[in-house]
């Protein structure tokens, strides 16, 4: 199932599929969210924003509108 | 032979430049402290505003090894302005940092993404060694890392280190002595990328790595070219131009291999034995610290006892620093001959210097919470949960502890917005900061409310009401100043918030100590050589008098008949106030009058409008000489003195309630502390912003007081 990564619910997993922010993409890259990537949505700020994700093996917060250029499919054992 | 030279030897050298490169985190500044202790200085990388850290460590009797403290980084990216100082002292040889060896600090529990900066590095064909920290972390994580192998794959020395704890350092000293290999092999094909462009570089520029001409081709507007090879960068822009290239496009296909080669790396070397521990740890604190009641309530409860601490604890040892300096004036009063160069050195030199060295128990103070809230990793939860409001304002989650300490002092509080990456956050946080009302308003704030306010007794206590809202003015100001910067500071720098949360450890006492020491340092010789020249003038200002018109105030109080009347005491306090009259700063006071008079203030607080600037609460000292009050402890006193004081034109009482509010307005805006000025012109390295601030202060200070005193008048 297609999504973003800004609309995971918190514990949820999926797979980096592509970016849709070249400039952003970039900055995602060089920080290991590379395509086929796994993460997992572990904190959502108290107002909704930032989140707080895992990927390569360490937490990365990014901002909604950072994570919302990532496109992302649910791993199945989420569905 | 080609083995032999690509291995570099340092032995025949006397001494060696080793910069050190990592990523945010890796422990990189740990390991620096570990290995040159106290032999550190802070200096400017060539042409622009970044603190440059260097330290000295002899490796043998005869050569000394010179450590740089490279900005810590994601990637060779020169997007960043920090960004850009690393990439530019390891690619540009021509720079004065330029290395003979690099070391790469890589945090080995968090392998993958430390690789990647280190992939790039391999490929730029320079002598490496890579420290592999936090050693310790792993082995409790219970994973395993095959350092033999991973230097056999990478291609470059390897060393495991645990910079925190000190193990491995002796290793890592020794690896510096022994021949280094040069990396030999690319870690990935770039060539593949853009091989046509990169041929067409290679042949016209000389370079040590497909890499390097790579990073030309997709990074051309950021390298700095010196003049000399000015011819280059024509050469380079014409090909460029011949064949447009998506830069982005070829890094992020740059990004994606080096990624697929550290994946398969990493599984090579990485053995994990156990469920991950420390992680989880991390975990559970963080659904607790970034709880959204939780969260909140725990900040402001570190909040509450950090200004609590900087409020109250620094009061004991800032008075001490007070008295000691009276007592050391006191007793060169008596030993030094009386004359003009004792007068300049008690009351210049000393009362400036006093005036510098109380402010080091509240940076000390503060300081050591801000090191160990960021040592620990707290402080990037701080940022994590105050982002979003803080954004609305143009600032940064990070903007919050800097505001906050304003409170009890600017400038402590401008020195902590180092942290904020964003330039225009950095930028808003350090100009509005000065609004929030610090501790030196206070004594202005009592007095003037206790001589307009009606002292009441029972639950609704007025003058409390009015002290706090004066607090609660001075934070919107700042909030609302923030949201008008947002808009007119234009910046090319996007802001990003793609940051680590790191895990949580405990602070380590030798990284809270060092941040400390380098703070005060930088305050007492950087701030402090401007703060002291300001003191002396405004000592100078208020101690001289232009024709002799001092001597014969003297003269004045010396006859018979002044004698007769009044008691030596008295005699002082009448002609000390007299003299400040005369002196250059009343007559400054005098000249400012029909500028401040619209806003109900008279020559005599234009008077203490001057010399407030040396420090707001010499606001109440210099009352107290102007309506001779012998006593400057005795605010009743000055109260009932200021209260008494009539307004000549108009025959009433010069301090009425519109005269205190606009006159506390004016306190609570103005830019009235050359200490915070020298700290910002420390912290921006320009002249541009201290004078921007100075002027929307004074200029909001102004308006504002005209509109108050308008109002109640």
């Amino acid at each position: 199932m297609a999504k973003n990564l800004a609309q995971l619910k918190i514990g949820e997993s999926a797979v980096i599929d592509s970016f849709t922010d070249k400039r952003m993409a970039l900055k995602l890259l060089e920080m290991g969210c590379t395509p086929g990537e796994v993460v997992k949505l572990d904190h959502i700020a108290p107002m909704g924003d930032p989140i707080a994700i895992r990927v390569a093996g360490y937490l990365l917060s990014l901002r909604k509108a950072e994570a919302s250029t990532v496109l992302v499919s649910l791993l199945a054992a989420n569905i | 032979m080609e083995a032999n030279q690509s291995i570099i030897s340092f032995s025949e050298k006397t001494s060696l430049k080793v910069a050190l490169v990592g990523n945010p985190n890796s422990g990189k500044s740990t390991l620096f402290n570990a290995l040159t202790g106290l032999h550190q200085k802070t200096g400017n990388f060539p042409g622009v505003t970044v603190d440059k850290k260097s330290g000295y460590l002899k490796l043998t009797p005869s050569l000394t090894a010179e450590f740089i403290d490279l900005p810590g980084t994601y990637s060779l990216y020169p997007k960043s302005l920090d960004e850009r100082v690393a990439f530019d002292a390891l690619c540009n040889p021509e720079n004065e940092d330029y290395p003979d060896v690099t070391i790469i600090v890589a945090d080995a529990s968090n392998l993958k993404r430390n690789l990647f900066l280190v992939s790039q590095i391999i490929d730029l064909k320079m002598p490496v060694i890579l420290a592999l920290n936090m050693m310790d972390l792993v082995e409790k994580e219970g994973d395993v890392i095959d350092i033999i192998r991973l230097s056999e794959k990478l291609g470059v020395k390897v060393v495991g280190v645990s910079a925190r704890s000190k193990e491995g350092l002796k290793a890592l000293k020794q690896a510096l002595l022994e021949p280094i290999p040069v990396p030999q092999y690319d870690f990935i094909d770039v060539k593949k990328l853009a091989s046509e462009v990169i041929d067409k570089i290679t042949e016209v520029v000389n370079l040590k790595s497909d890499f390097e001409a790579f990073q030309m081709i997709s990074n051309f507007s950021q390298i700095h070219f010196s003049n000399k090879n000015s011819d280059k960068k024509d050469k380079i822009a014409a090909i460029l131009n011949a064949k447009p290239i998506d830069c982005e496009k070829l890094q992020s296909q740059e990004a994606v291999d080096r990624y697929r080669t550290i994946n398969r790396i990493v599984e090579e070397c990485i053995t994990h034995q156990s469920a991950i521990k420390t992680e989880s740890f991390t975990h559970k604190l963080d659904s607790i610290l970034t709880h959204r009641v939780w969260g909140y309530v725990i900040f402001l409860t570190v909040l509450f006892f950090i200004f609590q601490s900087i409020f109250f604890l620094a009061s004991f040892p800032m008075e001490w620093i007070e008295t000691s300096f009276v007592v050391v004036a006191d007793y060169a009063a008596k030993m030094l001959p009386q004359g003009e160069l004792t007068n300049l050195f008690i009351n210049g030199i000393l009362a400036g210097l006093s005036g510098i060295v109380v402010f080091v128990p509240q940076i000390v103070l503060l300081f050591t919470f801000i090191a160990i809230l960021e040592d620990t990793g707290y402080m990037a939860r701080v940022s994590f949960i105050m982002d979003k409001l803080m954004r609305k304002f143009g600032l940064n989650g990070r903007s919050v502890i800097p505001l906050m300490s304003g409170v009890a002092c600017a400038i402590p509080a401008i020195m902590s917005t180092r942290t904020i990456s964003s330039w225009k956050e950095r930028m808003i946080t350090i100009m509005v900061t000065p609004l929030m009302s610090c501790s030196a308003r206070l004594p202005v704030y009592t007095l003037l409310i206790s001589l307009i306010v009606p002292q009441t007794t029972g639950f609704f206590n007025y003058q409390g009401l009015i002290l706090m809202s004066l607090y609660l003015i001075g934070f919107i100001a700042a909030m609302a100043a923030a949201f008008t910067m947002k808009w007119i500071l234009k910046s090319k720098e996007k802001s990003y918030f793609i940051m680590e949360l790191p895990v949580y450890r405990t602070p380590q006492w030798k990284t809270v100590g060092l941040v400390i020491f380098d703070k005060v340092k930088l305050f007492l010789l950087d701030a402090g050589k401007i703060i002291l020249a300001i003191s002396v003038i405004l000592w100078f200002l208020s101690s001289h008098a232009p024709d002799n018109r001092l001597v014969t105030i003297d003269k004045k109080y010396e006859s018979p008949e002044m004698v007769l009347k009044y008691s030596p005491q008295e005699r002082e306090v009448i002609s000390a106030s007299e003299k400040l009259e005369a002196s250059y700063a009343g007559i400054l006071g005098k000249a400012i009058e029909p500028a401040i008079a619209p806003l109900g203030f008279d020559w005599k607080i234009g008077i203490a409008l001057v010399t407030s600037f040396a420090a707001r609460e010499v606001f109440v000292g210099t009352m107290a000489t102007i309506y001779s009050v012998g006593n400057t402890d005795n605010s009743q006193t000055i109260r009932s003195k200021m209260k008494e004081e009539i307004n000549p034109k108009t025959g009433l009482p010069q301090f009425t309630v519109a005269v205190g509010f606009s006159l506390m307005i004016f306190y609570a805006f103005a830019m009235q502390c050359m200490s915070t000025l020298a700290v910002v012109y420390r912290e921006t390295k320009s002249r541009k912003w201290p004078a921007i601030q100075f002027v929307f202060m004074t200029a909001l200070a102004y308006f504002s007081s005209l509109i108050v005193y308008h109002l109640l008048k």
